[in-house]
């Protein structure tokens, strides 16, 4: 509903696309964004099975240029950035000295001494701060270019079909998944993605803003046949949710390390370089985990959501981060921060029982009031391929 | 936006079709148009005794959860077990099949007190929406 703030919200190259459509709209960090087009569980189930085109302009680009651009990326964030290969992405994340996420991030090497840093929309204005001042040791410049791309994501099975029509379709075909480079699509000079947040095979596309409306209608146009659809935020959400992807905000806070998110693989202690963040990430690297990232399937069919407590025999364990109705599994799903203990227990009972955890006697989310009994299962909720 | 002529309603979107000291129940286009699909209805078990006003439910959507507000008072009847099955019948057809519940009601007086004529909803979802 418009409100009176609603004039200073951002609106992307796509706004007007938005509108002729007749999306919903919803104020998501400052930006004016489609939430769906009409049904966002179509919306979902077109992104399984065929292919979805999101506008995802909202995203902050940074770019990190200099004879020093690798190595402060080194410093700046817990990946070895300066081993990301040109035209190669990697999913990272930059802490604090705490250890604690302040953001996670896709970092694209695009040319000698050039990286493009994705941010989240909501944290864009505090990588930029940081990067800045980690950056001010070395021979390398981060400017905020968020304004200058539009961001375009056509995700799901068609989605190589469909691009290919509007690209070389070798380069398509030869694209690695977590890579990048410069291509033209629908004649304008973008830089196109093998990357995505649905759990599915998909592309982004970064392009100048002029000319993001062209490429829009073009892979429409492209992907009507085979039954692409426009995605809105909601069906985005419930498409990285089963895909056990997590997301600032809910999963990854400042109160969180890599390590209590279950991604403590991205975080490079063997590499013997200093980064920040390390001291304290290396002290918590060999201890036990206290609490865990969890995957839980409701038994019943109410929804949890993202901080509803989590229940173990009773007792208050753990909180809900992100949940909902899964459209693919027909359930409610959840990833919940759970004590360790209850987990291993949880764990225990479950694996002592048949496939349906009997677990639900002793694991229940609170909705509301109620314990509605829940199991663990792994995380991801879906993968592709695993159908059938 | 659909606001049919001949159904009355409550400030919080739910409708009510009064026939023969029984209300029909669901919620309204704007309701549902608000809400984005619906995964889950969860509405007073026949025999229960409702009193206007108070919460007697809940429309679970993608998003988020909302009260049922019952609209008299009453017992309830019947549930439409066509939208446990398929609670997206509330998107696709509020005023029809998504219909939720039925409520015996306790006054004779044909319109229970306090509800909205169409009228009188389309200009308060006009002004929300201001």
């Amino acid at each position: 509903m418009p409100d009176p703030q609603s004039a200073a919200l951002k609106r992307t190259p796509l706004a007007a696309v938005h509108e002729s459509l007749g999306a919903a709209m919803t104020d998501f960090a400052g930006w004016q964004m489609p939430l769906r087009y009409r049904s966002e569980t179509a919306e979902h189930n077109a992104v399984r099975t065929s292919a979805g085109l999101f506008d995802l302009s909202h995203m902050g680009e940074l770019r990190v240029t200099g004879d020093d651009a690798g190595e402060a990326l080194n410093y700046a964030l817990v990946s070895n950035i300066a081993a990301v290969r040109q035209g190669r992405a990697k999913y990272t994340m930059i802490v604090g000295a705490d250890g604690g996420v302040i953001d996670d991030l896709i970092v694209y090497h695009l040319a000698e001494n050039d990286y493009l840093v994705v941010a989240n929309a909501s944290n864009t204005a505090v990588v930029v701060a940081e990067l800045t001042e980690r950056a001010s040791g070395y021979a390398a410049t981060v400017t905020d270019r968020t304004d200058d791309y539009a961001l375009i994501a056509i995700q799901g099975p068609e989605s190589p079909g469909i691009l290919a029509k509007l690209t070389d379709p070798d380069l398509v075909t030869r694209m690695k998944y977590y890579a990048g480079y410069p291509a033209l699509v629908v004649g304008h000079e973008v830089l196109l993605a093998r990357t995505g947040y649905t759990g599915e095979d998909g592309f982004e596309i970064f392009a100048d803003p002029d000319d993001a409306p062209e490429i829009w209608a073009g892979l429409s146009e492209a992907g009507h046949d085979a039954g692409l659809v426009p995605a809105g935020l909601a069906a985005r959400d419930s498409l990285r949710l089963e895909a056990g992807m997590p997301l600032y905000g809910n999963e990854l806070s400042r109160d969180i390390t890599p390590f209590d998110a279950g991604l403590g693989r991205l975080v490079k202690l063997d590499s013997g370089s200093d980064f920040v963040g390390r001291a304290a990430l290396a002290e918590r690297a060999p201890q036990a985990a206290s609490r865990v990232l969890v995957g839980l399937v409701g038994l019943t069919r109410r929804v949890p959501r993202h901080g509803y407590p989590v229940l173990w025999e009773g007792v208050r364990s753990g909180t809900v981060t992100s949940g909902g109705h899964s459209p693919t599994l027909g359930q409610p799903i959840a990833m919940a921060y759970l004590s360790a203990d209850a987990a291993a227990q949880a764990g225990q009972a479950r694996g002592r029982d048949d496939d349906q955890g009997s677990s639900g006697a002793g694991l229940a989310i609170d909705i509301r009031g109620s314990a509605e009994p829940a199991a663990i299962v792994r995380l991801p909720f879906y993968s592709r391929g695993a159908r059938d | 936006m659909s606001v049919p002529e001949e159904l009355y309603y409550t400030a919080e979107h739910e409708w009510v079709a009064i026939a023969d000291s029984t209300a029909r129940v669901g919620i309204t286009d704007y309701a549902q148009r608000a809400l984005g699909d619906v995964v889950y209805v969860s509405a007073p078990a026949p025999g229960t005794r409702v009193t206007a006003g108070d919460p007697c439910g809940e429309v679970e959507s993608t998003k988020s959860v909302s009260d049922i507000y019952c609209p008299a008072d009453g017992e309830v009847t019947e549930i439409n077990s066509e939208v446990d099955d398929d609670p997206g019948l509330v998107n696709s057809d509020p005023y029809g099949a998504g219909w939720l519940f039925k409520i015996r009601l306790d006054s004779d007086d044909q319109i229970p007190p306090g509800l909205l004529s169409a009228a009188e909803y389309t200009a308060m979802i006009a002004d929300e929406e201001q």
